[in-house]
């Protein structure tokens, strides 16, 4: 539901989220470097405050696609912090029984669509989730995030085209952090304002300040209240800064140490956090009360992790099909 | 019994599907008016347009829709015209339709089905001529139905809508106007069900959608004018395999035949081969023959494409030879 952030719980609610995505990715980049969990890693680390603040105006049965960089936006939307973790070791006890990985979390009952590894998969899907719900007449609404990389794939001019003429009920919210794994946006992009992109298909387009958590909540809650009252989809772009490579383990050789510190100096959570003693939210002592209760659950989320077993390997075939087990 | 095209069995089956179901809704290129072989004649007129939706001629979108509408509470049937279009939205089949009941651990299932028109039909020229089986089968977590007639179309339709996974459905264009009697009522065949077309000892003719039709033409000139009983097992639908009615008649005839329109080279006639030697070996009187297009793209010259794709005489021609050796 459309949060009220003059009240003090709901601060401390979407501060608890923003440190909770960085906390757990955090240990995931020392799980990785440890050698304890396979396959890719992708953080969010530095793009928090979108997740947070947009999903801070959302039902639970409202629908979010991801990207490969999916964990702040299944955290941000609800899902389930065991199983996530699970999820990232393998493990049956995973939210996709192991058979997904980091790359590719999802927890239906949250209206999760899925983290998904290729780019811009999600706009024609967040596509079709929107005319399911035109369809079944109901007034949830479906965010569509995605990437500065993504902007070019075919699919976000296909389903941009389709959502504007049908009006559905989708906000696609540009992730604007500079980088299309390892090339700048700005070799590979035609116009450096992304929010142009919009008026092609006669959709409304607004610019934010991805890391002014805040600015995110104001922007997306009228973008979803419109989306939400049938006046159809809007783009949101959300200038943000990728702290972490496009990888764990990824040299970064591509961008400068200057570069990253500098941009460092804007760190979604320190702002928030800022902001919230400033306004006299929160005081250090409670927000640090509030961080080691979030570390001791990323704590237990991994002990979880790891005690729970892998899938049986006699299993490997099932959740092929629905009704049969062998094609 | 009154006879019907293949593309009326299927408007039928659509029809009872979607006044069975309210979540059913179908979605393509140019359906509104007919589409293009009148497989979707007067669906918008009874349906109206938020159940019968005209979509832009964007592929990605209307497979990538279907799935973000199946995994939120629609049934979406969603057609492409020509199979070649698959083709700018395989990520979509491939990456995304198929994976995603599996990579998420069975959270979701996607009941959508995808209509393509395939094979040769008077020279459309080798981007709306081809068969396309062999992609979709290879896929984990596709059903792939290719129905020869009709009656089976209706029934195989029906099935493959209230299928909870996603089915490739492919409709050959040459029956595609072909009559055939077709009950009037509702009906469902299981996917997965192979049927023997036609009963014979000498040889058993491995075929679907097309060929099944040319295998049946080639089982009565050969029974008239080489006194050979060839058995025709029309599979129907390819994934699930009906594979125990294939073994049956193989074991039975101890000489097969394969016949597809696709190209022979990594065909889905490879797959059937290779499980009837693995499971006949010592059986067979001669090795398993298959009848299908040599590696060209389809040509649009008609001597040339006729030089390339198989009908009955060349399935004829290949039995011949099997029951010389």
């Amino acid at each position: 539901m459309a949060a009220d952030f003059n009240d003090m719980e709901t601060n401390r609610e979407a501060y608890r989220k923003l440190f909770l995505i960085r906390a757990f990715e955090e240990k995931l980049e020392a799980l990785f470097a440890k050698g304890k969990i396979p396959g890719f890693v992708h953080t969010y680390i530095g793009q928090e405050a979108i997740a947070v603040g947009v999903c801070a105006n959302l039902r639970t049965d409202d629908y979010v696609t991801s990207t490969h960089r999916g964990h702040g936006h299944a955290i941000a939307k609800g899902i389930d912090l065991n199983g996530l973790m699970a999820e990232v070791f393998g493990k049956v006890t995973g939210i996709c029984k192991g058979r997904g990985g980091s790359m590719h979390v999802a927890d239906f009952s949250k209206g999760i669509l899925g983290a998904n590894g290729i780019v811009a998969a999600g706009t024609v899907i967040a596509a079709g989730a929107g005319l399911s719900i035109q369809t079944r007449q109901e007034d949830q609404v479906v965010i569509c995030f995605f990437g500065d990389g993504g902007i070019n794939k075919g699919t976000v001019h296909e389903a941009m085209n389709f959502c504007s003429v049908k009006k559905l009920p989708v906000v696609f919210v540009c992730e604007n952090n500079q980088y299309a794994q390892f090339t700048s946006r700005k070799l590979t992009t035609s116009v450096s304002d992304l929010s142009l992109r919009g008026a092609a298909y006669g959709m409304p387009a607004v610019s934010v300040d991805g890391n002014d958590l805040l600015k995110v909540v104001e922007v997306s809650k009228a973008a979803i209240a419109d989306a939400r009252a049938g006046t159809g989809p809007t783009l949101v772009v959300a200038d943000t800064y990728r702290f972490g490579g496009h990888y764990v383990g990824d040299p970064q050789a591509y961008r400068s140490k200057e570069e990253v510190a500098e941009r460092r100096r804007r760190d979604p959570l320190l702002l928030f956090e800022d902001h919230l003693v400033q306004q006299g939210l929160a005081d250090k002592e409670a927000l640090e009360s509030e961080r080691e209760s979030i570390l001791e659950l990323v704590d237990k989320a991994v002990a979880f992790a790891e005690q729970s077993e892998y899938p049986e390997v006699r299993s490997v075939t099932d959740y092929v099909f629905t009704d049969v087990t062998e094609a | 019994m009154r006879s019907i095209s293949f593309g009326q069995a299927t408007v039928e089956a659509t029809a009872a599907a979607m006044r069975e179901d309210e979540t059913v809704v179908v979605a393509g290129e140019d359906i509104g008016w007919g589409g293009n072989f009148g497989q979707f004649n007067g669906l918008l007129e009874e349906f109206g347009p938020k159940r019968v939706l005209d979509m832009p001629i964007s592929e990605a979108l209307i497979l990538g829709s279907a799935v973000g509408a199946a995994v939120t509470g629609l049934r979406p049937v969603a057609s492409l015209s020509f199979v070649e279009f698959t083709m700018g939205a395989m990520d979509e089949i491939i990456n995304q339709a198929a994976k995603f009941r599996y990579m998420f651990g069975g959270q979701v299932s996607v009941p959508m089905v995808v209509r393509a028109s395939d094979g040769v039909l008077r020279s459309s020229g080798a981007q709306h001529s081809e068969s396309f089986e062999a992609f979709f089968s290879h896929m984990p977590g596709l059903k792939v139905v290719a129905p020869s007639n009709p009656a089976d179309a209706k029934g195989l339709l029906r099935s493959a809508i209230a299928d909870d996974d996603p089915v490739i459905y492919l409709e050959n264009k040459k029956i595609t106007f072909r009559k055939g009697v077709v009950p009037e009522e509702d009906y469902r065949i299981a996917l997965g069900e192979a049927s023997v077309a036609r009963s014979g000892s000498d040889v058993s003719l491995i075929a679907y959608s097309v060929m099944a039709q040319h295998a049946l033409e080639a089982a009565q000139i050969l029974l008239e004018e080489h006194s050979v009983e060839a058995e025709v097992v029309d599979l129907r639908t390819l994934v699930p395999l009906d594979i125990e009615s294939v073994l049956t008649s193989v074991a039975k005839t101890r000489r097969a035949v394969i016949c597809h329109e696709a190209w022979t080279f990594g065909g889905f006639g490879a797959e059937i081969s290779s499980q009837i030697n693995e499971h006949l070996f010592g059986e067979l009187a001669a090795p398993v023959l298959r009848v299908g297009a040599r590696s060209a793209p389809i040509p649009f010259s008609p001597p040339l494409e006729r030089e390339l794709v198989p009908e009955a005489s060349e399935v004829v021609e290949a039995v011949l030879r099997t029951m010389k050796l």
